[in-house]
């Protein structure tokens, strides 16, 4: 056991260590998607392109102000209000006007998904840009360094999640939606606002996944087609923690975070992804509503 | 959304074909002959029916700054043929269609152009599996099929009789070309890091082969899946004792490959060589690339006009509207595919050269142009082709050039090396020429 440890330790710290940081990361964009499928019990497929436009919105700051910190703090405030805009104008004008019809919401989104990728295609062209991180720092551990925005990235992360949590536990709104959660008639017997619930609900998943873009854009970077791959993680994370339960979104996105860290630093990066399309079909079979199904957030 | 179309006719009217005699119409004229850049339009009277070239674009998909690039490279190199007399007095016509950079679309988009458009020739593509996907269905088709992929599907005999790849170097030439140079200057220890599909193979493979050749030894193999967002966790896996780290990772990861590699490294690291694939279309001082400071790259064509200074070189990348840096001369911001961007310019030369040497009228021609073109042993440098003089064999239906190696120096590329022709030749592997047309 410990020549193992000897031999092969460096490689389980950075597992553990690129894991954790997946994992926020993960946790954050599908809160956004978790949340509105909670209240609303609809399917936005185009969760992945706002998270999209976070980052390229970051691009356009860090353009503007030609400054990484300022690009940063200005991105980081205005991208969830643009986004969250466009969102309750999504909810006003798409979404109630089909009655958030189940299947004409997924194909409504999937529009939606194509217009906001294309115009970004438009306006913002074809080219991957990278965006400076607002400070740069390396952190050298004896086998290897990491990068120091990275842990900052899920720290913030871990600051959302937490905000998010006391929203819903603490505060009014929070107590709406979860009564428009639980049951949408009863809700609206006992004077919950449920369409402007929908509204906020929608507009604050959108602005989730804006800020995770603009946290994660300088670790990766902004491209038109960037929102296709968090999308199908977030989908895989929600449906593993129970749809709707921000407990589960962040246990789910530990499951498939540290395990992806392990696996793809041990054996194939490709074999992590093959396992956790693997679980979510076992979830799908065994505990159809996830691990904490209907736990009330 | 529906497919885009776009027709770039050229700018010639009848009126001014009537005006203006027919010098340059004349077939045998080879573009390297052409150097007279402010030649008059001249088409030969009665023969304005257009030759029309179907481009297969990468308009959307991940192709998409490639794509831009290629079609400016090849209006420009459209309107420069018009204004020189066209193909063997006949004007160009281009017609575009989109290929979503998909390999089924890309097939479609074959059949469109043959089918619907009637296009004389389908031509353009870079991505290798969009290639793969659509050359089948031009050898089905019986239409010429010219792609400017720099992959090794054609030369390996994969393809058919119908596709040429006559004016970009193959991926195995290239690496044949430069590993010698890596191995002799850099060191012996090589560990690859490549994307895990064709094209990485490619690499993988003929490198491996180099090496065995030069004493050179490939230590690790890494390869990394396409749509890898994070690359941390593969740094950890490269050997102590390796001198060089050779990488050549494509798509939109590659900014995160290099800063991570910083941050993994940090100052003492192994020595860099790698394709300059990582980096078309982006600008080398980019936020997090100062790594690559000291780094070394292959270029088929270098991106800075100080490196390769030729007439022809500077013709085209006039033509093309790019500056010295290798950039949009209306944006510096936006930066050009330049090591691959050439082989479209080139390649509507060697069609032009193919269509007035075979004779080429119509469709039923098609025998002839193919055995014209299989023919061909050599391009030679100059307007038409400013990558420099090629190398053209008829039984694999590729072509070879030289090869250039540049240092990352003050957030510039400078060139160090030149490879000859001969540097990158191996045995040919296949002979399409026994194939039935």
């Amino acid at each position: 056991m410990s020549t193992w440890l000897n031999d092969n330790g460096p490689l389980l710290f950075l597992a553990l260590l690129d894991g954790t940081v997946t994992a926020f990361v993960l946790a954050l964009i599908a809160l956004g998607l978790s949340l509105v499928f909670g209240v609303m019990r609809i399917v936005n497929v185009a969760h992945g392109e706002l998270f999209m436009l976070g980052a390229v919105l970051s691009w356009f700051a860090f353009d503007l102000t030609n400054d990484p910190l300022w690009g940063f703090l200005t991105a980081l405030v205005l991208a969830p209000v643009i986004v969250g805009s466009i969102a309750i104008f999504s909810d006003r004008f798409i979404l109630r006007k089909i009655s958030y019809h189940p299947e004409s919401t997924i194909v409504a989104t999937i529009g939606l998904l194509y217009v906001i990728q294309q115009l970004t295609l438009m306006f913002f062209g074809p080219e991957v840009r990278p965006v400076e991180a607002p400070f740069y720092f390396r952190i050298q551990f004896p086998w290897f360094g990491y990068s120091g925005y990275k842990l900052l990235v899920a720290g913030m992360s871990a600051l959302c999640l937490s905000g998010v949590w006391l929203l819903m536990k603490r505060s009014k709104l929070g107590l709406y939606m979860r009564a428009t959660q639980q049951d949408i008639e009863i809700a609206k017997t006992f004077g919950v606002p449920t369409q402007k619930i929908y509204a906020s609900v929608f507009a604050l998943g959108g602005g989730l996944a804006a800020l995770a873009g603009v946290l994660v854009v300088p670790i990766r970077q902004a491209d038109h087609l960037m929102g296709l791959e968090p999308l199908l993680l977030s989908f895989i994370v929600v449906i593993i923690g129970g749809l709707g339960s921000i407990r589960g979104t962040i246990v789910a996105a530990f499951i498939i975070g540290i395990s992806d860290g392990i696996i793809s630093v041990f054996y194939e990066p490709t074999l992590a992804k093959m396992l956790a399309t693997l679980l979510v079909a076992m979830v799908l079979v065994l505990k159809p509503g996830g691990l904490y199904g209907e736990d009330q957030a | 959304m529906d497919h885009e179309e776009e027709k770039n006719a050229s700018d010639v009217t009848r009126r001014s074909l009537l005006g203006t005699s027919a010098v340059l119409a004349g077939a045998g004229i080879v573009g390297s002959q052409l150097v007279d850049p402010v030649a008059k339009t001249a088409f030969a009277a009665g023969s304005d029916e257009p030759i029309r070239i179907g481009f297969q674009a990468h308009r959307t998909g991940i192709g998409t700054v490639y794509g831009k690039w290629y079609e400016r490279t090849t209006n420009a190199a459209a309107k420069y043929i018009n204004s020189i007399g066209g193909i063997a007095g006949r004007p160009v016509e281009i017609i575009t269609e989109d290929d979503g950079t998909d390999p089924k679309r890309g097939a479609d988009v074959v059949e469109k152009l043959a089918t619907q458009h009637k296009v004389d020739f389908v031509y353009g593509t870079l991505f290798s599996h969009v290639v793969m996907g659509s050359a089948p269905r031009a050898g089905e088709l019986k239409i010429p099929y010219f792609v400017v992929s720099e992959g090794y599907h054609v030369a390996s005999g994969k393809l058919n009789r119908y596709v040429f790849q006559p004016c970009i170097t193959d991926v195995r030439s290239q690496i044949t070309a430069v590993s010698s140079w890596i191995f002799g200057n850099l060191g012996k220890n090589v560990t690859i890091i490549y994307p895990d599909y064709a094209f990485g193979y490619d690499h993988r493979d003929y490198a491996s082969a180099a090496a065995a050749k030069s004493g050179g030894k490939i230590v690790a193999k890494i390869p990394i899946p396409m749509t890898e967002k994070s690359f941390t966790r593969y740094f950890i896996k490269i050997p102590q004792n390796t001198d060089v780290i050779y990488h050549v990772m494509v798509g939109p990861g590659v900014l995160t490959f290099v800063r991570e590699m910083g941050e993994h490294f940090g100052s003492s690291h192994p020595k860099l060589f790698g394709f300059i694939d990582s980096l078309e279309g982006v600008n080398i001082t980019s936020p997090g690339l100062g790594f690559l400071d000291g780094s070394y790259f292959w270029e088929a064509m270098p991106r800075y006009a100080d490196g390769y200074d030729t007439i022809g070189s500077r013709f085209y990348r006039n033509a093309v509207g790019v500056n010295d840096s290798g950039a949009s001369k209306s944006d510096p911001k936006d930066v050009s595919t330049y090591s691959h961007m050439f082989g479209c310019w080139e390649t509507l030369f060697a069609i032009k050269e193919a269509v007035e040497q075979s004779g080429y009228k119509s469709k039923k021609d098609y025998g002839t142009l193919i055995e014209t073109i299989e023919g061909f042993s050599f391009f030679n440098e100059g307007i038409a082709h400013p990558q420099g003089s090629k190398f053209f064999r008829g039984e694999t239906h590729q072509g070879y050039g030289q090869q250039f190696v540049s240092q990352v120096k003050n957030g510039k590329l400078n060139v160090i090396h030149r490879t000859s022709i001969s540097d990158g030749m191996y045995e040919p592997e296949t002979d399409y020429r026994k194939q039935s047309l």
